[in-house]
């Protein structure tokens, strides 16, 4: 088997070196390249939040004031206030690595583009070439915000500090240099490459399907991908406008969110939390997918309530679209308003809920084996819980009215992001790591990475509901001592992820070195989707002959 | 280099320090301050160690309070400690060994339409205080329409009267303006006080929370605030007094509290505005009738420096 695909895959002389990864239009490697770019860019993002947490383990500035000294080369005081730019500087990044280069590129563009293809029972995505321009779109996004950094925002200061919702008129008049300019242009670029990513997911899964796969039959991952491309695609145009708008006011003078000139700053906040809360759906939907797969694999059941899981992400989608406001509940919305948005927020707990029903159900009289992917699902689906549970109460603009801008927001989004995301990630990571790569890591080393990740991410996250709940603000550099307690057990559980993501690096050094062949299907009887059907790694093309489903 | 690595070193051990303290609490402290926090609600500013929400000196914040810690807290733990205790029942009961031979079930009507609609019911339940809250909360006084106040599930049966002053709140990078719009010439600007200077004026308030001159508030009065910036967005907020709004450029945004008991109250700056954004702090003092007359009479004739005198210093 591997010498026939291999002397195919001569016959067709596709690159090598490295012309077969810059210019490649294989699903299978852009994948590849988009899991690297993520695992790179998950680095930055988190060692930008290591710099936040050191900060905040004691009340007081400690950290940045040195920092800004070192790289932007303040003398004296005037460090100080370079140092507090620099810390709002780093949030803002923080939040915008970890959406756009970590978690998406991870989930859609990764694993997404690895086995969308596969599970459908398609040779390669719908527009191979469009694929490779979504992803080099990508380290040029990167490029640009890396680079606002060293420009300047404020006067006298640098970086754009405006945090990932770049709300005007902080990001226009607040911040006349040109550093909020790269971190825009960082968001086009990002943006497009999305759109592109989502017209070719649309057009692989509509048209590419094995004979016999029908929608209905179509794995859950794959409906996850689906539902979220389209979220992307009706939501990005209206950030890119947004943006494009921004920078108008900036550049050219339009006053579209200048209320001296009859715009309003209130406009823009409708617009970006329009893209805003699709979006994180879009985080989290794909992560749904992954964790269906696993729990049923490992329960060696099928999926528990397919068709309810399917209008559950489709029902959450559209919701997803109609709830942005409750962002805002304290931008002086009416009565009216606030009281729709919150009855509109608080259905989407019912097809959250029938989702965490239902992979408890498909566990329910299964025969579960605890494998390093199904540690990871266990721990996505017990972190979603306790994130989606506190998103109830944030949904209710009475209670909220207390808790916005605190850190029971961030522990709150966090829960489901830090967590529940990226628990979703290395879900996947782990139970496609066999097949992408053909050999199998350590398992023990891999559950030890699961467990320092969950105790740590909980140590973390957990006191930060305490904090909100006693009032402390977010995108804080410096906080009353009263919160300083929660604050430091805070900063401790950061050590722990910490050496978690250096087992995580030694889990992937340990494989590579050791190269234990994982074969087809190291997960048996439960795995069922056309993936493990085929060789581990598989064949540079695969499914010459389309696989016939029942 | 020397300095960043020896306060890198410093910084460890402070760490390891913590980090002792840190289960010494868990183990010993916690349960005592927790218990001692059950007895007395911190007001005014967070107290160490606080995981809970600050007390109430206001109808807003009482029916906040109620509907926080008696109803959603309630059900998010009862929520989470059901799938928890179903999952850890399914992990012990439908392992690999326990259950060999995997079921083949995967679909069950009564309990896919069961699970969609009582979380239906429960948000329900939810719903009809939150809106009532809500509409409490958006709403201001007339001195005629009732409000919750702790007794959420009611119809309303706390009266308040119409507002008696209104005070302008304008956001400043970075920095409050407070302007009493019924007075003469009462409109001046807080700063918060740095530690130097807090030690010399203030040395009985916080760190982060002292300004120069307070909002100054008179107990048992529908106070109207209206709230707007001057370049970015700000949001004014008083965690005891269950308030927030945000202060938008070209906007006059509304909201109204009436504080029962005198005594010093601080919110923080809660929208994010840029470099400062952490040091515009938000101090209302509240006082009686009589001091207030007598600090607004101060002010209209001698300006806010010399008012000061008029108030009774903070102990």
């Amino acid at each position: 088997m591997a010498d026939a695909t291999a002397k195919h895959v001569d016959a067709h002389g596709h690159p090598t070196g490295w012309r077969r990864y810059v210019y490649s239009t294989n699903h299978k490697d852009i994948g590849t390249m988009y899991l690297i770019f993520a695992i790179i860019a998950g680095i930055i993002g988190g060692v930008l939040s290591g710099f936040m947490r050191w900060e905040l383990a004691e009340p007081g500035i400690q950290i940045f004031k040195g920092l800004a000294a070192m790289v932007y080369g303040y003398e004296g005081d005037a460090a100080i206030d370079g140092g507090k730019q620099m810390f709002n500087v780093f949030t803002t990044a923080h939040g915008l690595i970890m959406v756009f280069f970590m978690v998406m590129p991870a989930l859609i563009g990764g694993f997404g583009n690895w086995f969308v293809p596969i599970m459908i029972g398609a040779p390669d995505m719908a527009f191979p070439r469009m694929n490779n321009i979504s992803f080099w779109l990508l380290p040029a996004a990167f490029t640009l915000l890396l680079m606002s950094l060293f420009f300047e925002g404020p006067p006298g200061l640098y970086g754009a500090g405006v945090g990932w919702t770049v709300y005007a008129p902080l990001s226009t008049t607040a911040n006349p240099g040109p550093a909020v300019d790269f971190a825009i242009l960082s968001l086009h670029l990002a943006g497009a490459s999305s759109i592109l990513g989502a017209i070719n997911f649309i057009t692989t899964i509509f048209n590419m399907r094995a004979p016999g796969m029908t929608m209905h039959k179509m794995p859950l991952f794959v409906w996850s991908i689906l539902v979220t491309v389209f979220l992307l695609l009706l939501s990005l145009p209206v950030l890119a406008g947004a943006i494009t708008m921004l920078l108008t006011d900036r550049n050219f003078g339009t006053t579209f969110f200048d209320p001296e000139g009859g715009g309003d700053p209130v406009l823009y906040q409708h617009l970006f939390w329009f893209f805003g809360h699709p979006e994180v759906y879009v985080l989290i939907l794909p992560g749904f997918g992954i964790v269906s797969h696993i729990v049923s694999t490992f329960s060696k059941k099928p999926v528990f309530g397919y068709l309810g899981m399917v209008y559950a992400m489709i029902a959450i989608g559209f919701v997803g679209f109609i709830v942005w406001a409750h962002h805002m509940y304290t931008t002086g919305l009416s009565l009216n308003v606030q009281r729709y948005f919150v009855a509109a927020t608080m259905v989407i707990a019912v097809p959250t809920g029938v989702k965490i029903f239902s992979w408890l159900a498909t566990m329910w009289g299964g025969s579960i084996s605890f494998r390093t992917p199904m540690l990871w699902a266990l721990g996505f689906i017990f972190l979603f819980t306790v994130g989606g549970v506190t998103g109830v109460v944030l949904a209710n603009a009475g209670a909220d009215r207390v808790l916005h801008d605190t850190y029971y927001v961030v522990a709150h989004f966090h829960y489901t992001m830090s967590m529940g995301a990226t628990f979703g990630v290395f879900a996947g990571w782990y139970y496609w790591y066999p097949k992408m790569f053909g050999i199998m890591y350590n398992e023990a080393l891999a559950n030890l990475h699961f467990w320092t990740l969950f105790i740590g991410a909980n140590v973390v996250f957990f006191p930060q509901h305490f904090l909100g709940l006693a009032g402390m603000p977010r995108r804080y550099i410096d906080y009353p001592d009263a919160y300083a307690l929660w604050n430091m057990v805070s900063s401790v559980g950061y050590l722990i992820t910490l050496l978690s993501m250096f087992i995580f690096i030694w889990v992937i050094i340990e494989s590579r070195m050791k190269k234990r062949v994982a074969g087809d299907n190291p997960w048996g009887e439960g795995a069922t989707t056309l993936e493990w059907t085929l060789s581990s790694p598989p064949p540079f093309h695969q499914f010459e002959t389309l696989p016939r489903i029942k | 280099m020397q300095i960043i690595s020896s306060r890198i070193k410093c910084y460890c051990e402070k760490l390891i320090q913590s980090i002792i303290s840190v289960f010494a609490f868990a183990v010993i402290i916690l349960p005592q301050s927790v218990l001692a926090q059950a007895q007395q609600d911190p007001l005014g500013y967070a107290v160490p160690g606080q995981i809970d929400l600050m007390g109430s000196v206001t109808t807003i914040m009482d029916s906040i309070r109620v509907f926080h810690n008696g109803l959603l807290m309630p059900i998010i733990t009862a929520i989470v400690i059901f799938v928890t205790v179903i999952m850890a029942y399914i992990l012990i009961r439908f392992n690999e060994k326990a259950n060999p031979v995997p079921s083949k079930t995967t679909h069950h009507v009564g309990l896919e339409v069961a699970w969609t609609v009582l979380p239906i019911v429960v948000l329900v339940v939810i719903a009809v205080p939150s809106f009532g809250i809500l509409a409490d909360q958006v709403t201001i006084p007339d001195g005629e329409r009732k409000y919750l106040g702790s007794n959420i599930f009611s119809m309303g049966d706390v009266e308040v009267p119409a507002p008696g002053l209104t005070v302008k709140v304008t956001g400043v990078q970075w920095a409050w303006q407070y302007d009493y719009v019924d007075y003469e010439g009462a409109d001046y600007s807080s700063y918060m006080l740095n530690d130097a200077e807090r030690a010399e004026l203030k040395p009985n308030e916080p760190r982060l929370l002292a300004t120069d001159f307070d909002m100054v508030i008179p107990v048992d009065t529908t106070v109207r605030v209206q709230v707007t910036s001057a370049v970015v967005i700000h949001a004014f907020t008083v965690p005891s007094f269950g308030i927030k709004i945000d202060a938008v450029p070209g906007r006059l945004n509304e909201t109204w509290f009436n504080v029962r008991k005198t005594g010093m109250y601080y919110g923080q700056c809660s929208e994010l505005c840029g470099r400062d954004h952490a040091f515009m702090p938000i101090s209302v003092r509240v006082v009686s009738k009589e001091e207030f007359a007598a600090w607004i009479a101060a002010v209209e004739t001698d300006g806010v420096e010399s008012a000061l005198s008029v108030l009774t210093p903070i102990t």
